[in-house]
């Protein structure tokens, strides 16, 4: 009963901190928007893949890029609660480790699928058409993926001390996560160097995936992009389990 | 005696550092208890030791009667902490900030409303619990922060430096809203501060601490008593020290440079003759004794000298009390 609370709590702070940061929220979708309608649109108006316009084609890409961001940098903003007592204030209630772990998780994932949903919704105006099943198979994708990348920024988040390093992360994990997973390009055909980065980049299965949850085109079955990632949001959420448990 | 906290031999090494050194301490149910020190001199590490936040690397405590090495959740259910930097929610309400609080702590569902009135109630913010703490003065956001740390009604409260950066106004305003608060909650409570003013007026007794050492403990005035009288300061350029190491009330002499500090039992009456046997004088000035003078008898130095990032403003401070 306490713990259940105790994780009611910090998933209720989460979703409080979405709905009154709304800057964020529109931020945060208005760079996916740009990467559609202008790289999608200019590079649209002259190449389509796999049977669809270009810009159609990386929508599936960019939707995971939004979630990639959002996810990992909320994951990371734990350094912030760090530096303030704020977190302190969490870490010294009695609750256990797991469930402080689970709540941010949640509240975290909660907030990234929702943006991700936005972007569904904007798939409309793209001319995507949705069924049922791409619908409830994209929420699954989605929701996998912002779980497995808000442990890797809370595990990222928990043994850095200071701000600086977020940098340092961005360039050197956020970025080389979205260009080698195939949100921009189709994944057949690549040259052996760039195939081994794509094929250890668990980010390219949740994008193969989402395409073929919405697009109905994908390099590998879907059950087995799902299986991929589960198995990386598995290992995450477990690494991250055991990262709060020796926070300070 | 009922003791609130007890600890034995508790230590903590940061690698070849000694943060806090063999601490015994016990402390008394219902009493307001200060660790007076310079930054740095452990305080803190203390506080997060008895409040399971740290491991002591040796030696052991009991908190309400539950060892913090082994019986951890019991120690945290126990306790409120209000931290030394801001630790409310700023995008929050001050009632959210209250209502995650009661969630995390388990506060029974039937209690939380009642709870929450109350405390808002103990530190006059009923009117102001629904605005964003982001609008809070940094007084109110103390209080409410006094308000959180008393919701799931512990029984021992600790407050680690619950003035800082404080003006001095809003600084008396919060020492009423904790004396009063022991008063109806019946709570003990434990203050870290490096503010002497503070720890004299607030505290029933105050554990002196130097390089994670106690130098003394006592009550304030007993430990003022302590220092033999009070403080006689002189400018004065040539000083005749021969004849006021013959009186007896003149307990201690301290020359540095022209100036010439006296340590007199009831200073007031020896005043005339002092001044007529040192000499021609520039200025004098005649006060009490104050905890700076307890710390500088026990370590040889003062609190100030190291007080890091508050030393600056301190000094101005004082500058400005002082005339």
């Amino acid at each position: 009963m306490g713990e259940l609370e105790g994780f009611y709590a910090l998933w209720y702070r989460e979703m409080k901190v979405f709905t009154r940061e709304k800057s964020r929220i529109v931020s945060s979708l208005f760079t996916p928007l740009l990467w559609i309608v202008v790289f999608g649109g200019g590079l649209g108006s002259a190449v389509s893949l796999g049977g669809v316009n270009y810009q159609v084609f990386i929508f599936p890409g960019i939707i995971t890029m939004t979630i990639l961001f959002s996810s990992v940098f909320f994951g990371l903003y734990i350094v912030w609660d760090k530096k303030i007592d704020f977190f302190k204030e969490v870490l010294v209630a009695p609750l256990n480790r797991t469930t402080i772990f689970a709540g941010k998780m949640v509240g975290g994932s909660i907030d990234a699928l929702l943006q991700g949903c936005a972007m569904l919704v904007f798939g409309l105006v793209l001319g995507v058409s949705y069924t049922f099943l791409a619908i409830v198979m994209a929420f699954l994708f989605m929701f996998v993926l912002a779980s497995a990348l808000v442990s890797l920024g809370l595990i990222i988040g928990s043994n850095m001390e200071s701000v600086e390093g977020f940098q340092l992360v961005v360039s050197f994990l956020v970025f080389p996560l979205f260009f080698f997973s195939g949100a921009l390009f189709p994944t057949k055909n690549l040259p052996p160097y760039l195939l081994a980065f794509t094929a250890l980049d668990p980010v390219t299965y949740a994008v193969d995936g989402l395409r073929g949850a919405i697009l109905g085109t994908s390099q590998l079955p879907i059950v087995l992009n799902f299986a991929i990632l589960s198995a990386f949001a598995v290992a995450m959420v477990a690494v991250g389990t055991w990262s709060f448990r020796r926070l300070k | 005696m009922v003791c609130a906290v007890e600890t034995e031999k508790l230590t903590k090494h940061y690698g070849d550092l000694v943060a806090v050194d063999s601490l015994d301490l016990s402390i008394k149910e219902g009493e307001i208890f200060g660790l007076l020190g310079p930054n740095g001199a452990g305080k803190t590490t203390t506080l997060s030791m008895l409040a399971t936040l740290l491991k002591p690397t040796f030696g052991t405590a009991r908190v309400n009667g539950y060892d913090v090495r082994t019986q951890s959740d019991l120690v945290r259910q126990s306790i409120g902490i209000v931290f030394q930097d801001p630790s409310s929610d700023d995008v929050l309400t001050g009632r959210e900030n209250l209502y995650l609080h009661a969630l995390m702590f388990g506060v029974p569902k039937s209690d939380r409303d009642n709870r929450m009135k109350h405390v808002l109630q103990l530190v006059d913010l009923q009117d102001r619990a629904d605005d964003i703490v982001k609008k809070y003065s940094g007084g109110m956001r103390r209080r409410l922060e006094l308000a959180r740390g008393l919701l799931h009604n512990p029984r021992v409260l600790f407050l680690d430096e619950p003035t800082l950066g404080l003006d001095p106004q809003t600084r008396e305003h919060i020492w009423d809203y904790i004396e009063n608060l022991v008063k109806e909650e019946k709570v003990t409570v434990i203050v870290t501060t490096h503010y002497m003013d503070e720890a004299d007026q607030l505290c029933d007794r105050v554990a002196i601490i130097d390089h994670g050492k106690i130098v003394a403990l006592d009550a304030p005035s007993v430990l003022k008593a302590n220092v033999g009288g009070d403080i006689i300061r002189l400018r004065t350029r040539k000083p005749k020290l021969e004849s006021l190491k013959e009186m007896d009330y003149v307990h201690s002499i301290d020359q540095s440079g022209s100036t010439l500090s006296l340590t007199v039992e009831n200073a007031s009456a020896h005043l005339q003759e002092i001044l007529g046997h040192v000499g021609e004088v520039d200025s004098v000035e005649v006060r009490s004794a104050t905890l700076n003078d307890v710390f500088l008898k026990f370590t040889g130095h003062e609190i100030r000298e190291e007080s890091g990032e508050g030393g600056v403003f301190e000094r101005i401070a004082k500058a400005r009390s002082g005339r």
